[in-house]
Formats: structure tokens, sequence, C-alpha cells
């Protein structure tokens, strides 16, 4: 039997068991970006208020440093090095998700007004109660994401979901919610404003192994759901009927994707805070590096990563010859450059030759 | 009466085709009570009747003094500014057949902060007027340069713009953030200037970028019939004899004037663009030369409105009109997506 | 109908609608067994309606559709999707998607976590493009395809789906005459293999040219059903479409031919109850 002619080379694997098939570029290039994001986050074990060397980040790796290099790589940077993959995966793929449903390029989790309402809760939980405690942090921006979230999904939902009117009633309580904590950040005292102003912009370097295990456990949770669903959102692509006609559960797929979405960027900012931008950008990349149709979650939580790791390591680099920078921020500068590379690279193309 | 399409494949979204006779009454009478609202509410609160008197005869009384002294430079100035972010909302609307757009998403306000910080930060610039001209080239720049990204190509794409816009604004905002995270002078100036507001502006600075906002007036009205045709699909409207080219850079142009001009006088007031010509789009039809002009007589009334609230609510203090804008739209805007008749773009 | 048929795939009592609109109420109608079906009717009778409803794309609010005895409603999903397969009248394709790709989408009836490309999947692919003559243009980008072979390529997707009904919404829709017929075609040779084929369709004369069997809708209810002989009548036409005509035998086919009479002053005046369903 021949083999069908794709258009582009695919990889097709064949065991007792299962069977798949997938595109040779999207396989390689999301392995690429996958090792590019923890060599990335490997090299920032050397970096720090103590640089390290490699024969010291070898041997606290091995277990045979002393007690001081040993928790500074194992305790310290090893959780931070490891959230920056995993973290930029999670993000990548909400992204994926929320583009993919909403079939629109700026698409993103925080369109159901969750980051909106996680960013107000922490602000009311750090300017009104005063507290600057990890989990009491965290736990507002879960609970004020989700409590959000499920108001943009009621507001939303009149005799069944319709893309257009979740867009719409999700922007509509972002802004409300953009609102309040405006007024509240401008009406604060200079000093916890920009204690706010400090956790809005995302740093890795909070997280700890007492705060990763619980979100590595659920994260395994959401990803296994999401590669579940995958087929369900590739299937929607093609509009709700024919969906159907395919033989998706339209209705329970799309609810369990937008809770799996959703819970990327709980998991995100509640650990780290919000860092912004990975969402949108990583699927847009992923599609263009890639050539694939549609969005590809694979290829978006790699990318994801890698963005992550290389923001990661950058915020590192900046800190030793520069100063401090929230990674949250780099994340959106050099996401937002590397978006901007590809968009003139893609315009050229398309004025040149004929593809 | 009103035609259903019901295509397969959709939920059925019925386009109605309204009556045209009470959509502008209602968005007349709309700008009208709110004019007159804020001229009437204030620290010394005048009823209409006092406040119709103080218009009709300008004379010495005192409530005469307060309309025209006080709160006239005011309420022009939001009639101004919100007929700007009004008529900009519709246009990146219709350019880009992106309900998720607003004027903003050009890079405008991104740009506009960015040039404030660094003028204040770097340069240690101080008041209003010295922010304008920073914050009106900062816009342009922005838009100026995500344009030229979105049309390197043959043809200009709208979502490539879009995105280039998003990742512009991204990135110009994060440096801005940066900036002001590295010294509290900087944070606290910005903090202050980036909530949008009509109250600390003064009436030579108005009069400086009034031309630029008349100009941006009279393209988008002026664009007003070739955007319908945009709005079919490029194809469709270049068959129709469109410069498809055309419209899209002046439509550019004018959106920068005006949006840049509004930033530049009140520090960024978002929402008003992008809810505004939603919610005219559901009462007047597709047209965009109703859609124009109904953005520019409803988006005066939601900022004058939103004026008047900031005002009343924390009496003798105010609110921000940036701050109020959304908190009152928003549930209008909820409230119009949930009837029946609400459709797509 | 005179003898009785088998009708495997059968409305009864259906009410069906949109939010706003019911469309038919009490609706009662069957296809029949491997026959090869055509909707006809004017603007807003219900075809898509009825036809969607069958699909299980639309859900009754009275009454049940019904496969092999069954309520459609109870199958379970996939297995519904491998028995009833759906071409709708408007489709998305997500952009820089190729042919063979689209095609392929087809087979997620089949599919499942782990299996997701079997041996039997590539070769319902190979057939469908081979059945459409597409296999030349398998590698190519969809977008960059005249309308008439993205049509095709949407056949193949139904065509790798492998369903026993084929349904069909307005197919001819956008394409140019000889394309029409090449896909008309197309249907007949597939409703020859053994398939029951159920197609909304627009031209009269093409309906009776390769149907089996014509149900002809109004208003929201069946004005005739049976074969084009039995129901393409001038008497019906001028019923249903508010159009004087004729109808004699296709020179070439010798099926019933509708040719309008002089349409000149031609005021189409259907009285309260179509006009109603004309909106």
């Amino acid at each position: 039997m021949t083999l069908v002619d794709f258009g582009y080379r695919v990889l097709r694997t064949r065991t007792a068991v299962s069977s798949s098939r997938i595109a040779m570029r999207t396989a390689t290039i999301s392995a690429a970006l996958f090792l590019l994001a923890a060599s990335f986050a490997l090299v920032a074990l050397f970096l720090g208020d103590y640089p390290l060397t490699l024969g010291d980040v070898t041997a606290a790796l091995t277990g045979r440093a002393d007690d001081f290099v040993s928790m500074i790589v194992l305790q310290w940077r090893m959780p931070v090095a490891v959230s920056a993959v995993l973290f930029g995966a999670l993000l990548g793929i909400g992204g994926a998700i929320f583009q993919s449903l909403t079939r629109n390029p700026l698409g993103s989790p925080d369109v159901i007004g969750f980051d909106a309402g996680a960013y107000t809760a922490v602000v009311l939980v750090m300017l009104a109660a005063g507290s600057q405690h990890t989990w009491s942090i965290a736990g507002a921006a879960i609970g004020g994401g989700l409590v959000t979230a499920l108001v943009v999904y009621v507001f939303a939902y009149r005799r069944g979901m319709q893309g257009f009117r979740l867009i719409v009633v999700g922007i509509g309580v972002s802004a409300m919610l953009g609102s309040i904590n405006s007024y509240l950040i401008t009406r604060a005292d200079l000093d916890d404003a920009m204690q706010v102003g400090f956790w809005g912009a995302g740093s890795l370097s909070r997280v700890t192994w007492s705060m990763l295990v619980p979100v590595l456990a659920i994260s395994l949770v959401v990803i296994v759901t999401v590669i579940a669903l995958a087929p369900a959102l590739r299937s929607m692509e093609l509009g709700d009927d024919m969906a159907v006609s395919h033989g998706t559960r339209v209705g329970a797929a799309r609810v369990a994707l937008l809770i799996a979405g959703v819970a990327t960027t709980a998991l995100v900012t509640a650990a780290a805070g919000p860092i912004g931008f990975i969402a949108l950008a990583a699927p847009q990349l992923a599609r263009r590096l890639t050539g694939s149709a549609g969005v590809s979650v694979l290829a978006a939580a790699a990318m994801g990563s890698a963005l992550l790791a290389a923001a990661h390591l950058l915020s590192h680099v900046l800190a030793a010859v520069f100063r401090p920078m929230p990674v949250g921020l780099i994340t959106v500068c050099v996401g937002g450059v590397y978006l901007i590379i590809l968009l003139i690279r893609e315009a050229r193309t398309r004025s040149g030759a004929a593809r | 009466m009103s035609t259903t399409s019901i295509s397969p494949g959709a939920s059925v979204a019925g386009t109605a085709v309204p009556r045209r006779g009470p959509v502008w009454a209602i968005l007349v009478a709309a700008l009208v009570v709110s004019f007159l609202l804020s001229l009437a509410v204030g620290a010394n609160p005048l009823s209409v009747g006092q406040v119709w008197q103080g218009l009709i005869h300008p004379d010495s009384t005192e409530a005469s003094i307060i309309v025209w002294t006080e709160r006239m430079p005011r309420t022009l100035l939001g009639v101004v500014i919100g007929m700007a972010l009004g008529v900009s909302g519709a246009l990146i609307q219709a350019l880009t057949r992106n309900p998720l757009a607003d004027p903003g998403i050009l890079g405008v306000n991104a740009g506009a902060g960015f040039a404030v910080t660094i003028g204040v930060g770097v340069f240690g610039l101080t008041g209003m007027t010295g922010y304008i001209w920073w914050a009106f080239l900062g816009a342009a720049g922005a838009t100026v340069l995500v344009y030229i990204i979105g049309s390197l190509g043959r043809n200009t794409s709208p979502v490539t713009m879009v995105l280039a816009g998003v990742a512009l604004s991204a990135v110009l905002g994060g440096l801005s953030t940066f900036l002001t995270l590295i010294d509290e002078t900087t944070f606290e100036s910005i903090r202050a200037w980036g909530v949008g507001s009509i109250a600390r502006v003064r009436v030579p600075d108005v009069l400086t970028v009034l031309p630029f906002l008349v100009v941006g007036l009279a393209l988008a009205i002026g664009l007003a019939g070739s955007l319908n045709a945009v709005a079919l699909g490029d194809d469709l409207a270049a068959s129709l004899g469109t410069s498809v080219m055309r419209t899209r850079v002046l439509g550019i142009a004018a959106i920068t004037l005006l949006a840049g001009g509004a930033t530049a006088l009140t520090g960024g007031i978002g929402f008003v663009g992008l809810m505004i010509p939603h919610v005219v789009r559901w009462m007047t039809g597709p047209d965009q030369r109703r859609i124009i002009v109904g953005s520019a007589l409803g988006a005066p009334s939601l900022l004058l409105i939103s004026d008047v609230v900031g005002r009343i609510v924390v009496r003798p203090g105010e609110i921000e009109v940036g701050i109020v804008t959304a908190v009152i739209g928003a549930p209008v805007l909820i409230a119009l997506v949930r009837r029946r008749k609400a459709s797509a773009l | 109908m005179n003898a009785p048929v088998s009708l495997p795939l059968r409305a009864e009592a259906v009410t069906i609608g949109y939010d706003r609109a019911t469309i038919a109420e009490d609706l009662t109608v069957g296809i029949p067994e491997g026959s090869f079906t055509a909707i006809i009717g004017p603007n807003g009778c219900g075809k898509s309606t009825l036809l969607r409803a069958f699909a299980r794309v639309l859900k009754p609010s009275a009454g049940r559709i019904l496969l092999e005895g069954k309520s459609i409603h109870a199958v379970p999903t996939k297995e519904l999707a491998r028995t009833i397969g759906l071409l709708p009248q408007t489709s998305l394709a997500p952009e820089g998607i190729r042919v063979a790709d689209l095609v392929a989408r087809g087979r997620s009836p089949y599919q499942s976590l782990i299996q997701q490309w079997r041996p039997s999947d590539e070769q319902a692919v190979q057939e469908a493009l081979a059945a459409t003559r597409l296999e030349d243009l398998s590698g190519r980008l969809v977008d960059e395809l005249s309308g008439g072979q993205r049509q095709r390529v949407w056949i193949a997707m139904l065509l790798a789906q492998q369903t026993p009904f084929m349904l069909l919404d307005e197919p001819t829709t956008f394409l140019d005459i000889a394309h029409q017929y090449e896909l008309m075609e197309l249907l007949r040779g597939l409703h020859g293999e053994g398939k029951t084929v159920v197609t909304v369709l627009h031209d009269l004369n093409q309906a009776a040219r390769y149907a089996s069997h014509i149900i002809v809708m109004s208003a929201g209810a069946v004005m005739a059903a049976g074969s084009p002989h039995e129901v393409l009548t001038a008497e019906l036409v001028e019923d249903v479409f508010g159009l004087r005509s004729i109808v004699i035998p296709d020179p070439v086919t010798g099926t019933p031919m509708v040719v309008p009479l002089d349409p000149r002053g031609l005021v189409v005046d259907l009285g309260d109850s179509t006009s109603a369903a004309a909106q």
C-alpha cells in the first residue's frame, strides 16, 4: 500500500498496541525546544548571588558536595530551574487551548478574566490585609482567578456557550477588575504599591520545593487531561457541526478544555505571579516555526518552556551585569521582540517568491 | 420585517435591521443628558434649570460662572475625548475585523506610556504639558512601527498587524514597568499619569492637540464608506473599486491622530474605544457610516457619565474617569451581549 | 408512499427549530434504505434544518430521530459518527492545512488516544483521495485550491469517514456547472456502491436526474415524497415554488425536467403560509 503524501515529512509510529502520526518538523522542533529549555535552566543553576563552578554543581547533583553548596543548588535553585521549564510549558498549553477555542490569535487564558481576578485578589490581600505571606498570596491568586473565571462563564452562558459572548464578557469583567486595581494602586501607600508592582511583574525566584511539589502534581493531571482532549480540540477547529458529526462531545470537551486552560494560568500565577505574554506568544511562535495548520499544543508547550527558560537565564545574567529584573518583564520583552522578528520574516517571505 | 439568516455551523444570530428613528434619538438624548449632568454636578450642585439659565444667559451670576469657567471646559473636553476614543475604536474594529481590538492594540497606549516614562525617568520631565508632546510622539511612533511591520508583505494583513501591535505593546509595556520599578519617583509619576483623567487637562493643552483630533475625525468620516467595502473582505472590496491599501493607511493615520491625541491629553482611558462600537453596531446595524457617527455620539455620553459618577461617589474627592468607564461600561456591555440578538462582528 | 419501504433513518413527529423560530412541527419523514434522496424546497422551508436533525447536530424539542429503530441520541457518539456523516453548507478549514491532513480528519471517529493512525486509516484516506481524484493534490495547501477542488477535498473527508449514510447540505453551491455534475456523478457512484446518500439541493432538475427518492418540503412540512416521476409535477412546482412550468422528460436521461413557462411579469405570491416560512 502506498503511503499518503501529506505534503510534508511524517513520522508514523506503530507498535503492538499503539499507533500515531506526527509531522516530522513539529516533532523535531518541539524536541529541540524542550532540550534548549532544559539547557538554559541547567546553565542558570550556576548563576545567582553565589556563582558556582561546574565542579560545584556536578558535585551537588551527585550528592557529593558540602552542605552549603548542596543547599544552594538543590534547595534554592533547582526548584526555580524546574519551574522555568514547567511553567513555560503550562503557559504555552493554556495559550494554545484558548487560541484554538476562540479561533482568535489574541485568545489567551486571560480572555476569561482569570489574570485580572487573580491580580485584584492579590492586590486586596497585599494592600488591605497587609499580608506578604507566600501561601496567602498564592491562595488569593487562585481564589480570585477562579471566582472571576466562574463569573465570566456564568454571565456568558445563555442556553449554551458562544465563543464571541465569552470573549466579550471576559473583556468586560477584566476591564472592571483592572479599574478596581488601578484605583487601589493609586490610592495606596507608595511602598505597598511598589510591592504589588513587583509581584505583578512575575518572578520565579520565589518558588520553593514546598510550593512546587503540589504544583507539579496538579500539572501532571492537567497535562494528561490536555493530551486526552487534544483530539477533541483538533476536531473543533472544523466548527461545531463538523466536530459533532465526527463524534466529538463538543459541549463537554469545551468545558473541560476551558477548565484545563484556566488551571494552567492558575498554577503559574499562584506560584510565581502573573507571567505575561507567553500564553499569547508561544502558540503563535510555535505555529510559525513548525508551519503547522491550526494550533499545536505540543509545539506551544515546548516553545513556552524555551521562552521562559531563556528569560529566566537572561534575568540572572542581567542581575549579575546590571540589576535584578523580574522574569515576567523579560518574557514580555524577549517574547515580544521574537514575535516581531518572526512576523517580519513571515511578511517578507509572503511578498517574495510564491509559496 | 426582519430577515433571519440561518447558516448551519453557527448558532442562529439574527441580523435584525433596526428601525432608524429611536436609535439616533436615543444617542443624541444620551449625549444631551450627560452634557447637562456634567455641567450640573460638582462641589456646588446646580439644578438643571440653573444650568440651562447659565448656559443661555452667560452673565455674572454664580451659576453662570460655575457653568462656564469651571465645568464647561471639562465637559467639552469630555465630549472631544469621547468622540476621539469612540471613533478610533470603531475604526480599529473595522480595519482589523477583530472584536478584541481596541485602539490600544496598535500600540498607542504603550507607545505613549513608554515615551512618557522615558521622559520622566531618564530626562526628569515634570508637568502635564511636558508629557503631552512626548506622549503623542510615542503613540505615533509605535503605531507607525506596527503598521510597517504589518505591511512588509505585499498585502497588509490585519492579523499580522494586530499581533505586531500586541507584541510591541508588550515590549514597550515591559520596558516601562522596568523603568518604574527601579525608581520610586518615576513609579509615582507614572502611576498617577497612567490612570486616565480629564480633570487635570488645561485648555491651552487641548487647543494644541485639537487640530490633530479634528483632522482625525474628518478622515474617519471620509473613510466610512470605504470601510464598508473593506468589511466584506479584501478581495471583494478591491472588486468594488476600493483601494484597500489606501483605506488601511488612512485609517491607521486617523486612529493614531485620534487615539494618540486622546491618550496624550488624558493619560490613557481604556474600554470606551472597545465597548462603544460594539454597542452602537448592535443598535444601528453593520453600516460603518452609522457606526462611526453613532460612536462619536455614544462614546462622549459614556465618558461624561463616568466622569460625573467619579465626581459624586467619593465627594469631595474624585475617582478618575479612566477607572470609572470600565466599572460602568462593563455591566452594560455584558447585559447587551446576553441579549439574543447580539451578533458577532 | 405505496409499498411499505424500509426506512432506516426516520424522523418521527419531530419539532425542530432554533432559539426563536420553530421551523417544523410534528414532522414525520424517512429516508428509504440504500436510496439517493434529494430534499428540495424553497428557501427557509426547513431542508437544512431537517438534515442537521438527522445528523444529530440539531436536537429536536419534541419527537425522535430513529436509526434502525433506535433513537440516535441513545447511540454512542463515536458509533454514530461511523454511521452517519455530514457535510455542512459552510465549513471552516484551519489556516495552513494541507489536503491530505484535512481528509485525514475524517478518520476521527475511528481514532482513539492509543491508536491514532492505523493502516486502515491510511488506506481510507488513500481511497478517498483516489475517488475524488485528489492524489496529485494531496500535499497542497487547501487555501490555494480552486472552489471546485476545495469542495472535492471536503467530499473526500466525508468519504474517509466511511459511513453508510452520507448527508450533504447543498454541496453544489459555489461550484460551476461542470463541477456540479462531476460532484453529482461522484455521489451517484457512491450510491451505486451501496451508500445511502441524502442531499439538500436547489436544482430541481439535478435532483430529478440523480435521486431515486425526492422529499419536497415547504414551510416545515413535507409536501410530497416519492420517486422523481411521482413527485415532480407542474402542479407541485406551482404549489410549492410559485412557479408556473411544464414538466417534460429530460431529452438525455428521461427523468422529469422542469421548464419554467414565460416568467415575464411573474410575481411570487404564495399566500400566508409560505411567506411566513420565507422569513
